[in-house]
C-alpha cells in the first residue's frame, strides 16, 4: 500500500504522455484526471446470474489494473430494459460504464425501448456463447442432419423446441436455423419456458423434441447422460465439447449466432478515456484470472475493441431484425 | 469410510468453520430485515466467494440461506411482518401467539423445528438424492400446472376470513401477476407504456408493502395497544421437546412435503410453507384453533420450508437444475469453484459431497444457539415504543426494496401495495391470499400455456400422464371437498322442510 502511494507520488511529478497511458500503464493514469474516484459498472441483470458474475470478475481485475474501485451495481427491472437505459443515459464521464448483453440488439425491434447498439460508446466485447442443438439422450436422431431431415418431413408445428421465452435469443437462433434450411420460422413450434434450465429439464422429461440453448447451459444435463448435443451454431467447435460439430461442418449451413456480453459507456464518452478503458479491458481479457473464471463457468471468451465491438453489434443487430421480422416478433 | 474422514478434514478447516460462522450471523441479520430475502442474502455473498476456497464458498451459501429462511420468522412473529416470503404463510399464526403472551414459544418453535426440518432435508439429500432427482426429472409442465393450481387453492385455507373474500384476494393477486412481458407470449401486458412495469411486479416488494407498510399505517391510525406486560423472555427451548413429542405427525408431514416440494425445480421454500400450513389445518383434529396462536401449523410449515431448502440442492447437484432461486445462485458458485454439478460429483468428488452434507448439518445445529441469541436481541423490539419502531420499519422497507434492483420503482411498488394491503385488511380481505396469487400466478399460467402448446391444444395429457393424473385427482378432490361437506350438512336440515 505504502509502496504504491510513493510510486504514484513520484509519477505525479513526472511528465507522462497520453501515448504511454494508452499502452495501459496503470500508474500513469493515476496522475491524469481519470480515474481518480470509484467507477460504477451498471449490470442490467440481477445479482447471482451469469452476466452479474462476469461483470464482477471483470471489475475485480479492472480494480487491480486501474487502481480504483469498480463497483458493480445491479439495475434490474423491465426484463433488462431499465438497466440498459440507465447505462445509455448516464453521465459520459468515464465513471459510469455498464455491461450490455445481446438483448440490446433485440428489444428495440419489439418496440420495448428506444435504445439500440448505437446508443452507446462500445468499449469491449468479452464473451459470446453460441447455441447448441440438444436432443434427449434416447432420441432416435444421432446427427443434426438426421434431426433436420425429421424436421423437414414432419408436419409444421409437430416438433416442439424450447430454450427460453417467446422472442428470446435461443428462439431466434432456432428461427435463424430453420430459415437457413428454407423452412418457415414456425415449422418447429416454440414452447416458451422461463430460461434454459427448465427447457433442458423438460427435454429430459420427454416433453420436447429439441432445445436450442448455449452449450454451457446444457452441460450438466448432457454430462448426466440425459441429453446429447448434435451441433453448435458457431464458426468453431467448443473446446469443452470437441466432438460436437458446427452447423457448417455437419450440414454445410453457414449460420452462426450467439448470446454475447460486452462493456459500453454512454454515448459521448471522451475518446481518451474510451481508449484507456479499452486497453484495460484488453488486459482483463488476457488475464489468467478472467480466463480461468470463464473456463470454469463454460463461458466462451471473445475479444473485440471499441470499433470491432460496434461492427459486431451492428451485424448482429441487422441479423436479429431479419430473424425477428421473419418470426413476426418485430413491430412495424 | 475414508471419503467421510476426508470430508471431515475438508470441513474442519479454520477458514471453512469461520466462513460458516460469519455467513450464519450475516444470514440471520439479513433474513430478519423485512424486504431483504434469503435469495438476496445469497446473491450478495457471491462476490465474497470469489476469494474463498471451494468448500468455504459453498459453506457460506448453505449457512447464510438456512439462517435467513429461519430468521424471516422473527419479525413475522414479533411485528406481523414476514422477513421472507417463505414466512408469510404462518405470520398471522406466530403473531397471534405473541399477542397471547407466548412470543418465546412461537419463536422457539420456529428455531427448533426449522433446525429439525433442515436436518431432515439434509438426510434426504444424503440418502435419497438419486431417486428424488429422478422423480424431479419426470415432472413436466403438466405436473407443474397441477402443483401450482393446488398451491393456489391454499388461499382459502390459510385465511381466517370468509372463503369468498380469500378467493377474491387471490384473484387480485393473479391479476397482478399478469403484469409485464414475462409471460408465455412475450407480449407486454398492463404495462401502459411504463418501462418499469415490463418486468412485472416482483413478489418481494409487494409482500413488504401489504404486510409491513400496511401494518405501519394501521399503527398510525389506531391507539397503541395495551403494552404486553414486560418480562424477560423465558427459556426459548422450554417446551419444545414436549411439542416435538406431541406433534410427531405434523412434523413428519411437514418434512416430507418440504422435501418433495424442494426437490421440484421452481417450487421452493415459499410454496412448501404455504402447502404445509394449509395441509396442517385441513388434516388437524382442531382446525378451529388455527389462526388463534396454535403451534401445530407453525411446526409443520416451519419445518417444511427449511426441509425444502436442503432438498432443493438435489436437482442442482445432480443435473445443474436449480430447485429455487437460492440454488440457482449456488450453481454458479459451484461451477466457478470447479465443483461442476453432475453425477460425477457424487462419484469422483464424493469427499466434497460428504463435506457439503456435513456443512448442512453443522449449519442447522448452529442455528439453534445463534437463533436463540438473535431472538433475544430482536425481542427488545417488543419493548421499544411503537413511535420509534414504526419509522424504522418504513425506512428498512424502502432500503430493502431499493436494494433488490437499485431501482426506485421497487420503493414505489412497496408504497402502492402498502395502501392496497391496508384497504384490503380494513375490509376483511386477507392479504396473504393475494401474495399467494402473485407468487403462484406466473407458474400456473406458464405451465398451462406451455403444456397446451406442447399438446397442440389437447387437454388429455393433463390427465393421462400418471403423476399428472394423481395431482389432478388431488386438486379436483380439494375443489369438491367444501361442496361435499356443505351437501352433507345441508341434507338433514333441508329434509323436513322439503
Amino acid at each position: 500500500m505504502a509502496q504504491r502511494y510513493t510510486r504514484r507520488k513520484l509519477l505525479l511529478g513526472g511528465a507522462a504522455t497520453g501515448a504511454a497511458a494508452t499502452l495501459g500503464f496503470p500508474y500513469v493514469q493515476a496522475q491524469g484526471a481519470w480515474p481518480n474516484r470509484p467507477v460504477t459498472i451498471i449490470c442490467p441483470w440481477s445479482a447471482g446470474g451469469g452476466t452479474d458474475a462476469t461483470a464482477r470478475i471483470v471489475a475485480a481485475v479492472l480494480e487491480k489494473e486501474l487502481k480504483q474501485p469498480f463497483n458493480v451495481v445491479n439495475r434490474t427491472g423491465g426484463s433488462g430494459v431499465v438497466g440498459h437505459a440507465a447505462i445509455a443515459t448516464a453521465q459520459p464521464d468515464g465513471y459510469n460504464i455498464g455491461i450490455i448483453t445481446v438483448e440490446i440488439s433485440m428489444m428495440h425491434w419489439q418496440g420495448l425501448t428506444e435504445f439500440k447498439p448505437d446508443s452507446y460508446t462500445p468499449l469491449a466485447l468479452m464473451n459470446e456463447d453460441p447455441p447448441g442443438i440438444q436432443v434427449n439422450a434416447s432420441s432416435p436422431y444421432k446427427t443434426v442432419r438426421e434431426l433436420a431431415d425429421a424436421i423437414k418431413a414432419a408436419a409444421p408445428g409437430k416438433m416442439k423446441a424450447s430454450g427460453t421465452g417467446q422472442g428470446g435469443i435461443w428462439h431466434l437462433a432456432l428461427v435463424g436455423w430453420l430459415t437457413a434450411m428454407g423452412l418457415r420460422p414456425d415449422h418447429v413450434a416454440w414452447v416458451p419456458l422461463n430460461g434454459a434450465a427448465p427447457a433442458m429439464q423438460d427435454l429430459a422429461a420427454g416433453g420436447l423434441d429439441l432445445v436450442t440453448c448455449s452449450v454451457p447451459e446444457a452441460r450438466a444435463i448432457i454430462e448426466a447422460g440425459k441429453a446429447r448435443s448434435l451441433a453448435v451454431m458457431a464458426a468453431e467447435r467448443n473446446p469443452a465439447f470437441k466432438d460436437v460439430p458446427t452447423l457448417k461442418e455437419a450440414m454445410g449451413i453457414d449460420y452462426t449466432t450467439g448470446a454475447w456480453r460486452g462493456f459500453a459507456a454512454p454515448k459521448g464518452l471522451p475518446a481518451d478515456i474510451a481508449n484507456l478503458l479499452t486497453a484495460a479491458f484488453k488486459k482483463v481479457n488476457e488475464a489468467a484470472e478472467f480466463r480461468d473464471f470463464m473456463a470454469s463457468r463454460g463461458f466462451g471468451v471473445r475479444w473485440a475493441d471499441g470499433p470491432g465491438f460496434a461492427k459486431f453489434m451492428d451485424d448482429g443487430n441487422r441479423a436479429m431484425g431479419v430473424a425477428m421480422k421473419a418470426a413476426g416478433l418485430a413491430k412495424g | 469410510m475414508s471419503t467421510v474422514t476426508e470430508a471431515f478434514a475438508l470441513v474442519l478447516q479454520t477458514d471453512v468453520l469461520l466462513a460458516i460462522l460469519l455467513a450464519s450471523i450475516y444470514g440471520l441479520v439479513v433474513g430478519s430485515l423485512p424486504g431483504l430475502s434469503a435469495t438476496m442474502a445469497t446473491a450478495l455473498l457471491v462476490p465474497v466467494t470469489f476469494y474463498l476456497s471451494p468448500i468455504a464458498a459453498v459453506a457460506t451459501i448453505i449457512a447464510a440461506s438456512a439462517m435467513a429462511i429461519f430468521s424471516g420468522d422473527i419479525p413475522g412473529a414479533l411485528l406481523r411482518i414476514p422477513g421472507t416470503p417463505a414466512s408469510a404463510a404462518y405470520t398471522d399464526e406466530a403473531y397471534a401467539m405473541t399477542r397471547k403472551g407466548q412470543p418465546e414459544l412461537a419463536l422457539g418453535i420456529c428455531v427448533w423445528f426449522s433446525a429439525l426440518g433442515g436436518i431432515a432435508g439434509t438426510l434426504s439429500l444424503m440418502i435419497l438424492a438419486p431417486p428424488l432427482a429422478e422423480m424431479a426429472l419426470s415432472f413436466s409442465t403438466y405436473e407443474y400446472f397441477w402443483l401450482a393450481f393446488l398451491g393456489l387453492m391454499c388461499a382459502t385455507l390459510v385465511a381466517r376470513s370468509s372463503p369468498v373474500k380469500a378467493i377474491a384476494s387471490m384473484l387480485l393477486g393473479l391479476l397482478v401477476s399478469c403484469i409485464g412481458i414475462e409471460n408465455p407470449a412475450g407480449t407486454p401486458r398492463f404495462t401502459f407504456g411504463v418501462t418499469d412495469l415490463l418486468g412485472g411486479i416482483e413478489p418481494i416488494p409487494a409482500l413488504v408493502g401489504v404486510f409491513a407498510v400496511s401494518e405501519v399505517m394501521r399503527a398510525m391510525l389506531n391507539p397503541e395497544p395495551p403494552k404486553l406486560p414486560y418480562r424477560r423472555f423465558g427459556s426459548i427451548l422450554k417446551g419444545q421437546l414436549e411439542l416435538t413429542r406431541t406433534y410427531v405427525k405434523p412434523q413428519v408431514r411437514g418434512n416430507t412435503v418440504g422435501i418433495i416440494i424442494g426437490v421440484l425445480p421452481g417450487a421452493g421454500a415459499d410454496m412448501a410453507a404455504w402447502v404445509s400450513y394449509s395441509m396442517s389445518k385441513r388434516l388437524s383434529k382442531e382446525p378451529e384453533k388455527f389462526g388463534t396462536g396454535h403451534p401445530e401449523g407453525l411446526i409443520e410449515a416451519g419445518a417444511s420450508n427449511n426441509a425444502s431448502l436442503a432438498s432443493g440442492w438435489v436437482p442442482s447437484l445432480l443435473f445443474g437444475i436449480p430447485g429455487d432461486t437460492i440454488t440457482a445462485i449456488a450453481i454458479g458458485v459451484l461451477y466457478m469453484k470447479g465443483l461442476n454439478p453432475g453425477p460425477t460429483l457424487f462419484t469422483e468428488r464424493a469427499s466434497s459431497m460428504y463435506a457439503l452434507y456435513i456443512i448442512f448439518i453443522i449449519a442447522n445445529i448452529l442455528m439453534i444457539p445463534l437463533g436463540i441469541a438473535m431472538i433475544r436481541v430482536a425481542s427488545l423490539v417488543l419493548r421499544a415504543p411503537r413511535a420509534s419502531v414504526m419509522p424504522i420499519i418504513v425506512l428498512l422497507c424502502a432500503v430493502g426494496a431499493f436494494a433488490t434492483g437499485n431501482n426506485l420503482f421497487a420503493v414505489l411498488t412497496v408504497a402502492a401495495f402498502g395502501v392496497i394491503g391496508y384497504v384490503m385488511e380494513r375490509n376483511g380481505y386477507p392479504v396473504a391470499a393475494m401474495v399467494l396469487g402473485i407468487v403462484m400466478g406466473t407458474m400456473v399460467e406458464q405451465n398451462l400455456v406451455t403444456s397446451l402448446i406442447k399438446s397442440d391444444g389437447n387437454i388429455l395429457p393433463f390427465f393421462s400422464r400418471p403423476v399428472a393424473a394423481v395431482l389432478a385427482a388431488m386438486t379436483i378432490a380439494a375443489l369438491l371437498w367444501p361442496i361435499g361437506v356443505r351437501l352433507r350438512s345441508w341434507r338433514p336440515r333441508s329434509a323436513p322442510s322439503a
